[in-house]
């Protein structure tokens, strides 16, 4: 039997563990776990935060046991707080934002990339297999503190960013179990984990601050990636429920662009007065940066920050550069240049491709958080026929949200929190809306583990609980039954096996029949769509209407070259990821498709 | 314009190591704080600005035990330094020839040996004050106080209690997390060489 409800935060830059004790009252708030880790070379301490760094040292780098954890001694990579301050140093074997490659297509997420582009003699693993060593982390660490109670048989929920879709999803369930963690997991959504932790954190006093008809828009901005999502509030017989209704797409853009932009801000300044940087010292410019921003956000009357820049060598005086960052520096980069007025029609600008491209991450291109909300609450609008009536008023281009939920750590400055009110504001007003109110209480660094443990609970039976089911339809690639024409590849259709809002648990049965030979490998192409809320199961669709995902595939096993006729079935399961899989009718057999995730 | 870079630094000197000699150390603590007094008046802390001035006034003190390390212990000793390098560049900072340097870019270097070390600080020790009345109050020394937590200056004639005037209420270092120096390394090593390849 599990005692503990566990929450983990995989973040992309900091991940956290969370607990509650499942015999506790319902009111017991979910507590940190601080999770040892090595934090200079030879020494461990503790911290609320494991940063989600993984460095993989050369054989003669580091001294003897340096990176030794109490329970393992001979441990010969570092996660955590001495992996990312010694990457800074020594990049090339370090591996960072390992969750953005785990949600990129663009590469075989299951071999052996990261660290990206470092040279061959560098050790390497994949971004699985990075997830998993920062999860199998975490539970070496609980499990040292609590060897009655092993974190494999504790109720266990990770987060994901609401804009991971199905392969991702399973990408994270197999890191997870790589981990050896896997017996009783749950995913939970990170924008939903947040107002969990909310309203956690108001006890029944939640329900005093939203009311039925509120539309809460969750703004997620953490250190490498901008999430959002809407949560309508209804009822149901007398009590208030929570729907999610819609989730944005995956942008890659968080707090460490914007550090990097200040520092490059101020850079330019330095380099006007003669004075070069090389990139030891543009680090320490960035981390001065850093200071200089909190200290300015945490003081609105102060005008400057003085960032000194030391020197590289044992010459720390004659070496340092004194430069400050000013207020008006702040807000023409960080405020107006990531947070900029814009109206509610405004989309993020897509860039003149150019001919050559490095393949790597896909960052966002337009730094404006402000435009990207714009697109999402616009494309969103056909979310409004689901919502509990008074939302939605006909004639608005977009969905109003009544109320605002921050997290993430850039949202701690509360510059950014009043720019995002105030377009949010703006916008309203100009289509006769009201203005929006912000949900007070959160917690913007932890909020994400708490909420996932708190979820536990909810799900053990004690407390509301967010429903919303698929935040995407899925789409099955199907050739066209149409006469071959030599030279033209055969056109497909994308029909849909899950619909979107599709309920945890659930299965759904495309009535084609395909016939797959057997012990040949039989690939479909797969995809999704996170405006299309409408399409019911085995609607066929233009492919180019949607986004395609890595294809799925299955060899079937059995003699040869015989044809067996087969269905196509969609669960969506209780951990949270979407299950293919082929049946045939009339013996039963069934074979699972996997997601195929090498690069084409 | 000289004094005042020196109370600076002594400044500095003091926030740093008086709670690193008072826990290694104790003798040699003493005699720091010995030395202080007697040279408060030739060279040491000058400017009006902020808390250094050390002589405190004598006043009652109860509690009594202060860990007490009869040989000092150099590894620990040395990992400190090696800490406060690594996190404050405060060995770079003390052994630059700060004469010929202007106190602008004095003041630029302390911000960050000031930052780092503090964070290490923080990090590894508790501090608090010896006596948490403000300075500047009137306090008794009782009977039988422990002249290792009060020291007494000026007028110091007859027999305890004493009336005085706390100048500096001490500090104290409540909890120590130092970590022990790493094993199968030169503990002598305050910083290692660094080659960028």
């Amino acid at each position: 039997m599990p005692r503990y409800a566990l929450g983990i935060d995989l973040g992309t830059t900091n991940s956290a563990l969370s607990f509650v004790a499942l015999d506790e009252d319902a009111t017991a708030a979910p507590a940190l776990l601080p999770v040892p880790q090595v934090v200079h070379a030879g020494e461990v301490g503790t911290r609320e935060l494991l940063p989600s760094f993984l460095y993989l040292p050369g054989a003669v780098e580091l001294p003897a046991g340096a990176l030794a954890l109490p329970w393992d001694p001979a441990r010969s990579y570092a996660v955590g707080a001495f992996a990312r301050e010694q990457g800074e140093s020594v990049s090339a074997r370090l591996v960072s934002s390992a969750k953005s490659w785990l949600s990129y297509a663009g590469v075989d997420r299951r071999s052996a990339i990261l660290p990206w582009a470092s040279p061959a003699d560098v050790e390497k693993v994949s971004p699985v297999d990075a997830s998993a060593r920062y999860l199998q982390h975490l539970r070496e660490a609980w499990n040292a503190e609590h060897p009655d109670a092993p974190l494999e048989d504790q109720d266990l929920v990770i987060t994901v960013p609401a804009s991971f879709d199905a392969v991702a999803r399973e990408l994270t369930v197999e890191a997870a179990h790589q981990a050896g963690i896997g017996e009783r997991l749950t995913l939970l959504e990170e924008p939903q984990a947040a107002l969990y932790a909310w309203v956690a954190a108001n006890g029944d006093g939640w329900r005093k601050q939203v009311q039925v008809g509120d539309l809460i828009l969750v703004v997620d901005l953490g250190g490498g990636t901008t999430d959002l999502s809407l949560i309508a509030v209804g009822e149901e017989e007398g009590t208030l429920q929570l729907r999610r209704v819609a989730v944005g797409d995956h942008i890659l853009l968080g707090g460490d662009n914007m550090d990097l932009a200040l520092a490059y801000a101020v850079r330019t300044r330095l380099e006007a007065e003669g004075k070069k940087l090389d990139d030891w010292q543009m680090r320490a410019l960035t981390y001065g940066c850093r200071t200089a921003k909190e200290e300015l956000f945490a003081d609105p009357a102060r005008q400057s920050f003085p960032v000194v820049v030391p020197g590289r060598g044992s010459k720390l005086i004659g070496g340092a550069i004194r430069t400050e960052l000013t207020r008006d520096e702040l807000t023409r980069t960080l405020v107006d240049g990531f947070f900029p007025v814009v109206g509610s029609d405004a989309r993020p600008q897509v860039p003149r491709r150019v001919g050559l491209t490095t393949l790597g991450l896909p960052y966002a291109s337009d730094p404006a958080v402000t435009r990207h909300l714009a697109a999402f609450l616009g494309r969103q609008i056909g979310a409004a026929a689901n919502l509990p009536a008074g939302i939605h008023a006909a004639g608005r281009s977009y969905l109003h949200p009544t109320a605002v939920l921050f997290n993430g750590g850039v949202t701690k400055a509360p510059v950014l929190r009043d720019r995002i009110v105030e377009v949010l504001d703006a916008w309203a007003a100009a289509e006769g809306g009201a203005k929006v109110k912000v949900l007070e209480g959160g917690d913007p660094d932890l909020a994400v583990a708490k909420g996932a443990a708190y979820y536990g609970r909810v799900r053990a039976g004690r407390g509301v609980r967010i429903r919303g089911g698929a935040a995407r339809s899925y789409y099955v690639g199907i050739e066209r039954a149409e006469l071959a024409v030599p030279g033209i590849p055969p056109r497909i259709d994308a029909v849909c096996v899950a619909p979107f809002g599709m309920e945890e648990g659930s299965e759904t049965t495309l009535p084609d029949v395909l016939g797959l030979v057997v012990g040949e490998p039989a690939v479909f192409p797969f995809f999704a769509s996170s405006s299309r809320r409408d399409d019911p199961v085995a609607v066929r669709v233009d492919p180019a209407e949607l986004e395609e995902l890595s294809p799925i595939e299955t060899t079937l096993a059995g003699p040869a070259g015989q044809v067996v006729s087969v269905q196509l079935h969609a669960r969506y399961t209780e951990v949270g990821t979407l299950e293919l899989a082929a049946v045939d009718p009339a013996t039963g057999n069934r074979w699972k498709l996997e997601y195929n995730v090498r690069a084409e | 314009m000289e004094a005042e870079r020196l109370g600076f630094m002594t400044r500095l000197w003091m926030f740093f190591w008086l709670p690193f000699k008072v826990l290694f150390d104790s003798s040699a603590a003493w005699k720091v704080e010995q030395a202080l007094t007697g040279a408060s008046s030739v060279a040491l802390p000058q400017p009006a600005a902020e808390k250094p001035q050390p002589p405190p006034e004598p006043k009652p003190e109860k509690k009594a035990e202060p860990a007490k390390p009869k040989e000092p212990d150099v590894a620990q000793a040395l990992h400190l330094l090696a800490v406060l390098q690594r996190d404050g560049r405060f060995v770079d900072f003390l052994q630059e020839d700060v004469a010929a340097a202007t106190d602008d870019q004095v003041g630029a270097a302390a911000r960050i040996v000031h930052e780092g070390c503090r964070k290490a600080l923080a990090q590894y020790f508790t501090l608090q004050p010896v006596r948490n009345e403000a300075e500047g109050t009137q306090i008794v020394v009782p009977e039988g106080f422990d002249p290792s937590q009060i020291r007494l200056t000026g007028n110091v004639t007859g027999k305890p209690p004493f009336r005085g005037t706390l100048a500096h209420p001490g500090w104290r270092a409540a909890e120590v997390r130092l970590p022990a120096p790493p094993d199968g390394q030169d503990v002598r090593v305050i910083a290692p060489a660094e080659v960028e390849l």
